[in-house]
């Protein structure tokens, strides 16, 4: 492999990374959310977290332009009063990572808080642990399973992300040429064959490693869940 | 020695409760048929539910009063509980699961680990993950659990309801034991009457969400006007005794009641020692005369304190036998055929006595009436 193609990897890697990061906390707030609590607008959230799933990624990265780029609402906002872009970043495709990946994080993670039984962390509290005591020495070890899936599911899917990301940040080489879009830019030259074989070779092992990882978490939550 | 002393009026749901009681030394037990807001009530005495009104009092600390708005938080209350499913956290040993509330709920607890683990036999099971456990050992974990959180008063949702009788028998004894070497009061939630008579010193009844009757258990277990609260097949009375003599040749004792000598079935007892005796009504039958040539070995003289006639076939009698009461539950044609009224000299004929406590504690003898 070539240093231009490591080069390709890292990006890759780090823009997989910056996305899962970030939504993974967010993702635990909404999965919350979703698991614990009945609220107006629940039907709403839930419709909202599931759309990247199901909307075609072209027009996900769409939406992204009009409202994070340059001249959209959020992005001409941060452009102006912090000098922050987006817009055919790496960062942009990072976001445009973490908005696809993002429910397939809320998914097991949801399904982990909604097995945790709210009896231990009551029970937790007679023995004189507070609120915040509860959640760090009940609630999240029982969760972490499902966290661990969350971030492994996520990181795959940001890795493979390819059709959010051309239309939001396009195709720029060392800054948003990310995997897939490198493998797709390669296939189109005459000449590209042979890197774009092993581009597709690295990508089909850190697939499969993380789809093993996450089939063995979920699996140690299963025997957790089921006492 | 903690009293609690609760008055509460509240909600879960459309489910409306009224408690007043209090506890005193030893278990107090809180009985009634499920549904009848048992664990509704100990659930806002741990603070769990928020009740509508009244106060809930431990020893001198105020846990909960309306009026000058004390609602002090579950973690303050200082109330061990052991819940019906035991509830131990999954994902930590037998050894961190009992030692929680010191490195979690930052509890200096007065009893050593050592001696809470030895009352329950938990040594072997330390290094254990809880879903290895068996279901009688998931229960004692629980318990010492609470008993190692510095708990003022043990508070018990039917902690054996979730074994089968074997397991129940095992961890009897054991409840028998903390009551006997911590001296922690328990509040015990229960809807068996043979955990109750077996167990409790004090009985609150609730029936529909309220209290009907609190007091000793003995009395309380010889009131004729709780039949459906108490249960009418298993209704009876409990009556404490001494040994008299142990005959072994034919694995009997004699058992002094206040002047009424009974013979039960059981060995190895102490001569001198007290012991708890439950006679239920059902066993009971009446006789004008002393009758001989029966089979029925204990026949006891009493005087018929009162006689509930009830709607069906059946009439519910108190006998009081010394300082104590019996129950008899006989036929009405029975009453009526022997003439029987209030104030009566007749004998009790009993055909079944069961053994519900081997030694009674000097404390809570009739003392505390």
């Amino acid at each position: 492999m070539s240093v231009e193609e490591w080069g390709i990897v890292r990006l890759a890697v780090q823009v997989a990374l910056t996305a899962i990061l970030f939504a993974l906390p967010i993702a635990f707030g909404v999965a919350w959310l979703l698991a614990r609590y009945e609220f107006r607008g629940k039907g709403l959230l839930q419709a909202l977290v599931t759309l990247p799933l199901v909307l075609p990624p072209v027009v996900t990265g769409y939406a992204l332009l009009v409202v994070f780029g340059a001249r959209g609402a959020i992005g001409s906002f941060l452009l102006e009063h912090t000098g922050f872009e987006f817009a055919f970043r790496w960062t942009g495709a990072a976001l445009a990572a973490g908005v696809m990946a993002f429910p397939l994080i809320v998914r097991p993670l949801r399904m982990a808080i909604e097995t945790v039984d709210q009896g231990l962390e009551e029970a937790a509290g007679t023995l004189g642990a507070t609120r915040s005591m509860v959640f760090f020495t009940v609630t999240l070890p029982l969760v972490l399973p499902g966290i661990l899936a969350g971030a492994v599911l996520g990181f795959a899917k940001a890795l493979g992300e390819f059709g959010a990301t051309i239309s939001f940040v396009s195709n720029i080489p060392g800054e948003t040429q990310t995997l897939s879009l490198a493998i797709y830019a390669l296939l189109q030259s005459p000449d590209g064959d042979a890197a774009a074989l092993r581009l597709i070779g690295v990508s089909v092992a850190i697939a499969l490693l993380a789809v093993i990882a996450s089939e063995w978490l979920a699996r140690r939550m299963q025997r957790a869940g089921g006492r | 020695m903690t009293r609690l002393s609760i008055d509460l009026t509240g909600k879960a749901g459309s489910f409306a409760v009224s408690a007043q009681f209090e506890t005193a030394a030893g278990i107090t037990a809180l009985f009634g048929h499920s549904g009848a807001g048992k664990t509704t009530i100990l659930k806002m005495i741990a603070g769990m539910i928020r009740p509508d009104s009244g106060r809930v009092v431990a020893g001198d600390r105020v846990l909960f009063d309306r009026r000058s708005g004390v609602d002090i938080a579950v973690p303050d209350r200082h109330l061990g509980c052991v819940f019906q499913d035991g509830r131990l956290f999954p994902h930590l040993s037998v050894e961190r699961n009992l030692t929680y509330a010191r490195w979690a709920g930052r509890r200096k607890a007065d009893r050593s680990f050592d001696e809470v683990v030895a009352l329950l036999d938990l040594e072997k099971h330390l290094g254990r993950r809880p879903d290895t456990l068996s279901g009688g050992e998931r229960q004692r974990v629980a318990i010492g659990r609470a008993l190692l959180s510095d708990p003022q008063l043990l508070l018990m949702d039917e902690p054996l309801s979730s074994l089968d009788i074997p397991r129940r028998q095992e961890i009897l004894p054991y409840l028998e034991a903390i009551r006997e070497k911590t001296r922690i009061p328990i509040l015990y939630v229960s809807h068996e009457i043979d955990e109750v008579a077996r167990l409790a010193d004090t009985l609150v009844v609730l029936s529909a969400g309220k209290t009907v009757a609190a007091g000793p258990t003995a009395d309380v277990f010889g009131r004729l006007d709780l039949g459906p609260a108490l249960g009418r097949h298993e209704a009876g009375a409990l009556v404490e005794g001494t040994i008299v003599r142990n005959d072994p040749d034919y694995g009997t004792c004699l058992v002094d009641v206040d002047g009424g000598m009974l013979e039960i079935a059981a060995a190895g007892l102490q001569p001198g020692g007290r012991v708890r005796l439950r006679i239920r009504a059902r066993d009971v039958a009446i006789a004008r005369d002393k009758p001989t040539g029966l089979s029925i070995r204990n026949s006891v003289p009493v005087v018929i304190e009162q006689i509930a006639a009830e709607q069906g076939a059946y009439a519910e009698m108190a006998l009081r036998l010394g300082e104590q009461t019996l129950r008899a539950r006989i036929t009405r044609k029975s009453v009526a055929e022997l003439g029987l009224e209030t104030g009566d000299r007749v004998f009790a004929l009993l055909k079944a006595i069961s053994l519900e406590r081997r030694a009674v504690m000097a404390d809570t003898q009739r003392s505390d009436k």
